[in-house]
């Protein structure tokens, strides 16, 4: 096997997160891709909580087949024993979940907690676990000892009983003589180590290297994580970062901020969305800029919190009254987290305009491998901004050609201006004539013309032309690159257009070459009613010939994707 | 030395003859020219209703936001740049009801701004409607059998929710107005100003001589450190007929919201370079 899938399942509170990332980053270190993805329930205990590590060479994405089930309780292996591959294992501990049998399914009972509690700790089961997983892929135990080490850093004793348990669970699996066959070949490659990041904190990373001065945000399910990195590293890196009373004093504290002159962003998902609407036009009205991170989830209103879907794009593409520029930009990856945040900043600040990143709870909360993130890959620029003096005598809002005016910062001498979210002059005073109007209307609009320019084309994967184009955006490519991988190797000519720049859409004649190329066209995208199909039907002028849409919560699969596309080349049942 | 004509801007006026708002500008021009603060160094932000457009009317940077935010955009812009004197102004329906939230946050952090409240007791702007501060009874366009709903406190709310300076004013008493004004602005940490005036289009009931008749200054030797006699001094009036009581209820000196961030002890954010690194946290993450 070219690939490990191991999950580990339990309830809330039992140390979940913790086994899975500790796993991820022992194959992240031994240069393998990882994808680390996590599900919960919306409470801090009990119920079901599982982390999933799917481990490969070059895989992006999760996969159904499990290849190792870690089973803390019953209700995982009620949950997950259908998902078993043929020679998978479910791993569980006898003293807790009376002995089980599947006829088709290989066990493998250990006694885990009572090695645990002789290691020093029972809380150290899990460990046990992860030792007796090494044994069986046969990787020796220095790497996991060493993210052992390093996960417990703070407490000696807790790494000492965590690399004693690990070595027990090792050895009973050794001792039993049991492995599993995979990645033999991929462990014995010496690659380079690779980072594993989740999309949240590579968001934020991205955040504190563009120069974001000022973070304000309320806590909301699945961007809070966001809020606790930036929150973390404020004192080091010289910013502030303020929890607020709502996302409204959110979004408006960072619209103060910037108004002042520094870099700013707030974060939250769909329900604080629509808190922010109000400010996000007085973003736009006053050319405040500002960059907005939401992290999607199932709505409406409370929906699932904790699991994933694509279904704000169309809600902040559109939100707010009246009409203005923004731009949304839908990171696909881990890289595209860092570096998007960081375009984001310089987009919003050269056109002075409101910039959203629109990730999801796939996105934000997984965590993937990346090999490096360059630093200096997007250096900053702050567009025309005056903060000693003004030479334009407080015209802030002064007629352009390019739209843009030069962005006064108070405290310049010969600055003062008002900015506001009225209808203005160009010094910010109100002015509701049709001719200021349409002016100014004109001016701000004008800004579309190279803004329009620097927005790139989607991507495209695999075959440049052929038999089916797979289009998505955002995360879902993560599992279309894996589908491609996967139909390549069964013969089929595929390619993944993929979708990163959402608004203004892309030059949509260079959009149509590109499709063009491709006999058939399935559009994949996690919500119920295709809204990025229709942005797509509305920019293009073009209609797709099939489409996957799933709204489960769950992420799209690749086998998914896989099925979708033989049954469309099949000439199978056109749900388009 | 600043001449308070600093502060003039050329321009046409939409206020009623004879509306509060008149006395607050004028006394806001007077208190930041006598602290010596220049028009360029200071800011106000202010919501949405006839006394948010003060911004327009006077020469300082201004920001006109939307209906009861004034203070969340005021507190960003002053934690991005402390060097500058924030005061955000607004009126009673954008401060004490569409922005009640933010109005009892800002009074807990203790952020060193000044927030100034036109309470004219009606909504002006929008033709007359009941607003948070409008007595029990009375009749508005909104309430066309009389208000069902008794006023809110203010003054109770700011004392209680951490506020380190609480003031009442009257827009009829410049002096005292003026003076205040001036010991807010000055005041370390969050100040705030209730200012009674007149609405002389929409309220008809608290005009400038129903207050004339009603209003006290405190007595000089009123406690204002005292949280227990400035809570019972701001439960003396309630609205209704009585006697009023204007000027400082409650001061105390408390440490502000950024005395607490060491970001901001090397110089306000605005002025740090943007030079962040993080490739030693990448190194975290391998």
């Amino acid at each position: 096997m070219t690939n490990l899938n191991w999950l580990i399942g339990g309830p809330a509170g039992a140390g979940i997160k913790v086994t899975g990332l500790i796993l991820s980053k022992t194959f992240s270190r031994l240069g393998l891709n990882v994808f680390g993805y996590t599900e919960y329930p919306s409470l801090a205990r009990g119920g079901h909580n599982n982390f999933n590590v799917h481990v490969s060479k070059n895989k992006k994405s999760i996969a159904k087949k499990l290849d190792v089930l870690i089973a803390l309780d019953k209700n995982t292996i009620e949950l997950h024993k259908d998902k078993m591959s043929s020679s998978g294992i479910i791993i569980y501990d006898p003293a807790k979940i009376e002995n089980i049998e599947f006829p088709n399914i290989q066990t493998l009972p250990l006694p885990l907690k009572e090695v645990a509690t002789e290691c020093g700790s029972a809380l150290a089961q899990n460990t046990v676990a992860l030792g007796a997983t090494m044994a069986l892929i046969g990787i020796e135990l220095d790497t996991l000892n060493s993210v052992i080490e390093n996960v417990f850093s703070k407490k000696a004793k807790i790494v000492d009983v965590n690399i004693s348990a690990a070595k027990k669970g090792y050895e009973l699996v050794k001792e039993k003589n049991i492995s599993l066959n995979c990645l033999t070949d991929e462990l014995k490659e010496k690659i380079e180590p690779k980072l594993l990041i989740s999309g949240n904190e590579a968001i934020s990373l991205g955040a504190i290297q563009a120069g974001c001065k000022f973070y304000a945000a309320y806590p909301m399910t699945p961007a809070s994580s966001i809020l606790h990195f930036m929150a973390g590293k404020a004192r080091e890196f010289d910013f502030i970062v303020k929890q607020t009373e709502d996302e409204i004093a959110a979004i408006n504290a960072t619209i103060g901020a910037s108004y002042a002159g520094v870099r700013a962003m707030t974060a939250t998902s769909g329900g604080g969305f629509c808190l922010m609407t109000e400010g996000l036009g007085l973003a736009a009205e006053s050319e405040t800029p500002i960059v907005i991170v939401n992290a999607m989830r199932p709505g409406p209103s409370t929906g699932m919190p904790t699991w994933t879907d694509q279904s704000d794009l169309r809600f902040v593409s559109h939100a707010s009254q009246g009409e203005f520029l923004s731009v949304v930009i839908a990171p696909c990856d881990m890289k595209d987290c860092f570096y998007e945040t960081m375009n984001a900043f310089n987009i919003a600040e050269n056109y002075q305009i409101p910039v959203i990143v629109l990730t999801d709870k796939l996105l934000s909360e997984s965590y993937g491998t990346v090999d490096e993130l360059d630093v200096n890959r997007i250096g900053i620029d702050r567009g025309v901004i005056e903060s000693t003096t003004s030479s334009y005598g407080g015209k802030r809002y002064l007629f352009t050609d390019t739209g843009v005016s030069p962005r006064i910062i108070p405290g310049a001498v010969d600055g003062i201006h008002v900015a506001t979210g009225n209808e203005h002059d160009e010094y910010g005073e109100i002015d509701a004539s049709s001719e200021n109007r349409v002016k100014m209307q004109d001016k701000r609009y004008r800004k579309l013309e190279s803004l329009q320019k620097i927005i790139p084309l989607p991507k495209v994967y695999g075959s440049e032309s052929g038999e089916v184009g797979i289009i998505c955006w955002g995360s879902t490519k993560l599992s279309a690159l894996d589908a491609q991988e996967k139909l390549e190797k069964l013969g089929y000519n595929v390619g993944v257009v993929c979708f990163k720049y959402i608004l203004p859409f892309p030059d949509s004649e260079d959009v149509r070459k590109i499709l063009k190329r491709f006999n058939k066209l399935i559009m994949v995208e996690a919500n119920y009613t295709g809204q990025f199909l229709g942005m797509f039907r509305e920019n293009l002028l073009i209609d797709v010939d099939d489409k996957l849409l799933k709204y489960d919560g769950r992420p799209i699969y690749p086998e998914e994707i896989v099925e979708k596309v033989k049954s469309v080349l099949s000439g199978g049942e056109n749900n388009g | 030395m600043v001449d308070a004509s600093e502060y003039n801007k050329k321009c046409d006026c939409d206020w009623c003859p004879g509306c509060g708002n008149f006395s607050v500008m004028v006394a806001l021009k007077n208190s930041l020219a006598r602290l010596g603060i220049k028009p360029h160094e200071s800011v106000l932000v202010s919501g949405i209703g006839c006394s948010s457009k003060t911004p327009h009317w006077m020469n300082m940077y201004g920001f006109h936001g939307i209906h009861g935010r004034a203070l969340p955009i005021a507190t960003g812009v002053k934690l991005a740049n402390s060097e500058l004197t924030v005061v955000a102004a607004g009126g009673d329906g954008d401060g004490y009801g569409i922005g009640l939230n933010h109005f009892m946050q800002s009074c807990k952090r203790n952020i060193n701004l000044t927030y100034i409240v036109h309470n004219n007791r009606i909504y002006g702007l929008t033709t007359g409607q009941a607003s948070p501060t409008t007595n029990k009874g009375t009749i508005t366009r909104s309430t066309p059998f009389g208000n069902p709903e008794e006023p809110i406190n203010p003054l109770l709310i700011a004392i209680s929710s951490g506020a380190t300076f609480v003031a009442r004013g009257f827009s009829g008493n410049l002096a005292q107005l003026q003076e205040l004004v001036k010991e807010a602005i000055a005041h370390k940490g969050f100040a705030f100003i209730d200012v009674l005036m007149p609405c002389v289009t929409f309220n008809r009931m608290n005009s400038i001589e129903w207050y004339r008749e009603r209003v006290s200054p405190i007595n000089s030797d009123h406690d204002f450190s005292d949280k227990e006699k400035a809570l019972s001094l701001a439960l003396k009036w309630n609205g209704e007929d009585g006697e009023i009581p204007t000027g400082i209820f409650y001061k105390i000196d408390n440490p502000t919201y950024s005395d607490g961030l060491p970001q901001l002890s090397s110089g306000a954010l605005v002025k740090k370079k943007l030079d962040a690194d993080v490739s030693d946290v990448l190194k975290e993450f391998m």
